[in-house]
């Protein structure tokens, strides 16, 4: 994880000193003389070669100081944190969404495999891949705040306004979790040890709904994982959509002000946050499944042994 | 036991298309994007682009749909109906070339991963975990604004955020095949490992990587137009599907119309995208079909 970060840290880094201009060049007050300009970048530091840059960020990383933004002078460490609550808030509420409608109608779609309703609902899957996420936001913004006056269109001030963001990034990332849970589905529908269940005198819904059902969740959750990991990252234009005071516009916004501390931060941020989100979800296999437990268990007495 | 041996006269090919073919959704999906290919290519021959794409008609602003606008016209007179057929080339083009960009580099990197292996394959596949950890749309972000707003940057953005998934893929399928005895065979004769990996390695491992192509097209298509719909694309007034549905995100209140009609445009195509990669899927891999 750690070689990961200096790693993306490194690229952002560079990647920003790309860039023609930098933050003085847009924040100089009107009428700035090129002294004063060279002054304000003597101050930043920014008239240091960037790898000299680059190791003084990285030895503030190092006790835990993420650098003070250029534009608004403060933490960078704080600003994010401030704008990390609703992106948690929102992504939580998609999650939720989406496995409330997917885990259900991918059981539903493997149950009658072949089936008019299994088509159907498999191409239902494939449209709602296939839409741009951004713009199912702007539908249902025309359907449900301007035509009908149910959800404010945008902000975070009243407890109805995450209904839409939810929704929109919800059913985006319904389409990939209710094919994986039909496939995974499918694949234990056909175990054998379903056919004992069943010639047992189990109701088929039990069958389905616990002996099936746990068997497949593996892929289920990995992908409930993947996909929490990529909206904690920041749904960026979702939350510019709905105006939704998130990680993901911090980001654009800071980037047009090139404020390199706070872009590289938040990002090097994000991925701190995805990485521990991706191994819970690892951990979380054991829960589920005590074969992955054991077989961990086994390897580590083998190592014990020799 | 007739149907066997018709089914081995078949050559490869022919035996992949007849899969192919008999897959609805894929037909269909392919048919979609055989007519956009069409209107790309020919838009010009169909559409004068200084009068009828950019050319401003004030006097007819903003009208709704009707039997002389399809779809209506925006705040400049300007008919969506053409805008959107000639924006098929700056979509279609920005996703061709950027997973062209991707599949290239992202192939060479995967293949020399997977045969080499050792110290190589060790840096190559570190530098891709660290170019994935970043979420895909934020490095593009962070790409453009950084290059400047302009069609070609936002075809390397894209490319460049597609390159991991070809680099795994590839060092997969070479993996794979790596040890087979043709390729033993051919080091004995004493090729040379890049006559090895381009001419007997990379044709064996062609089934993955024409598939993730494929489906890659289809979410280059979308990326490209989040990034344009953000102001990070193709500069206007070139009708690009996100510009488009930027502009008309403008007037949502009173003039919905210029919100639908580009996002429709840009869901068929990539449906159709994604059909034809299911289809090619399914019949390039046998073993994947479910």
């Amino acid at each position: 994880m750690i070689p990961v970060i200096i790693g993306v840290s490194f690229l952002v880094f560079f990647i920003m000193d790309l860039a023609p201009g930098d933050a003085v060049d847009l924040m100089a007050p009107e009428g700035a003389t090129a002294e004063d300009l060279m002054a304000i970048r003597h101050d930043l530091g920014l008239d240091q070669p960037v790898v000299i840059r680059y190791i003084r960020y990285m030895g503030g990383m190092l006790h835990g100081d993420m650098g003070i933004s250029y534009v608004s002078k403060t933490d960078v460490f704080d600003t994010y944190m401030q704008k990390l609550p609703a992106t948690i808030k929102l992504s939580f509420a998609s999650i939720l969404v989406s496995v409330l409608l997917s885990v259900p109608l991918g059981i539903y779609s493997a149950t009658r495999q072949g089936t008019i309703q299994d088509n159907i609902s498999m191409v239902l899957a494939m449209i709602g891949l296939s839409m741009p996420n951004f713009w199912l936001g702007l539908l249902l913004i025309i359907a449900f705040s301007l035509h009908i006056h149910l959800f404010p269109s945008g902000g975070d001030q009243t407890l109805s306004a995450i209904v839409l963001p939810a929704l929109t990034i919800g059913t985006g990332l319904m389409a990939t979790l209710t094919r994986t849970t039909r496939s995974s589905m499918l694949d234990v529908l056909k175990q054998e040890y379903l056919r004992t269940a069943r010639a047992k005198g189990i109701p088929e819904k039990t069958v389905v709904m616990s002996h099936a059902l746990r068997n497949a969740l593996i892929p289920i959750i990995t992908i409930i994982g993947t996909q929490l990991a990529g909206v904690l990252g920041g749904s960026v234009l979702t939350e510019t959509v709905f105006a939704w005071p998130g990680v993901g516009r911090l980001i654009v916004d800071s980037l047009n002000m090139r404020d390199t501390p706070l872009v590289t931060g938040s990002i090097i941020m994000t991925t701190i946050l995805l990485s521990i989100v991706l191994l819970l979800v690892d951990l979380l296999y054991a829960v589920v499944d005590p074969r992955i437990k054991a077989q961990y268990i086994i390897k580590r007495g083998r190592k014990k042994r020799g | 036991m007739e149907q066997t041996t018709e089914r081995k006269a078949r050559g490869q090919v022919a035996e992949i298309w007849h899969q192919f073919s008999r897959n609805k959704g894929a037909m269909v999906g392919s048919f979609i994007v055989l007519v956009i290919a069409f209107i790309a290519i020919f838009a010009d021959v169909l559409l004068d682009y200084d009068t009828q794409v950019v050319g401003q008609n004030v006097a007819e602003r903003l009208q709704w749909p009707s039997a002389a606008h399809w779809f209506g016209t925006d705040e400049l007179g300007r008919d969506i109906f053409f805008r959107i057929l000639y924006g098929t080339r700056f979509s279609c083009s920005v996703g061709l070339v950027a997973v062209s960009i991707g599949l290239v580099i992202g192939v060479t990197l995967g293949a020399i991963a997977g045969f080499f292996g050792g110290a190589l394959e060790e840096v190559i596949m570190r530098s891709t975990d660290i170019l994935s950890a970043v979420p895909n749309m934020l490095m593009a972000i962070v790409i453009v604004s950084v290059l400047g707003q302009s069609i070609w940057n936002l075809m390397l953005a894209v490319g460049i955020t597609s390159v991991p998934q070809f680099v795994r893929i590839t060092r997969a399928a070479v993996l794979t095949v790596r040890n087979q005895e043709y390729v033993e065979a051919s080091k004995a004769i004493g090729l040379t490992n890049g006559k090895i990996i381009f001419k007997h390695i990379l044709p064996n491992c062609l089934s993955p990587i024409i598939v993730q192509a494929t489906l890659r097209v289809a979410s280059a298509i979308i990326s490209a137009s989040s990034l344009s719909f953000l102001g990070l694309g193709v500069p206007a007034p070139a009708p690009e599907w996100g510009s488009l549905l930027s502009g008309g995100r403008k007037y949502i209140r009173d003039y919905s119309y210029m919100t639908l009609f580009p996002g429709l445009a840009i869901m068929i195509t990539v449906l159709a995208l994604n059909m034809m990669g299911d289809g090619l899927r399914d019949s390039l891999d046998p073993k994947l079909k479910k």
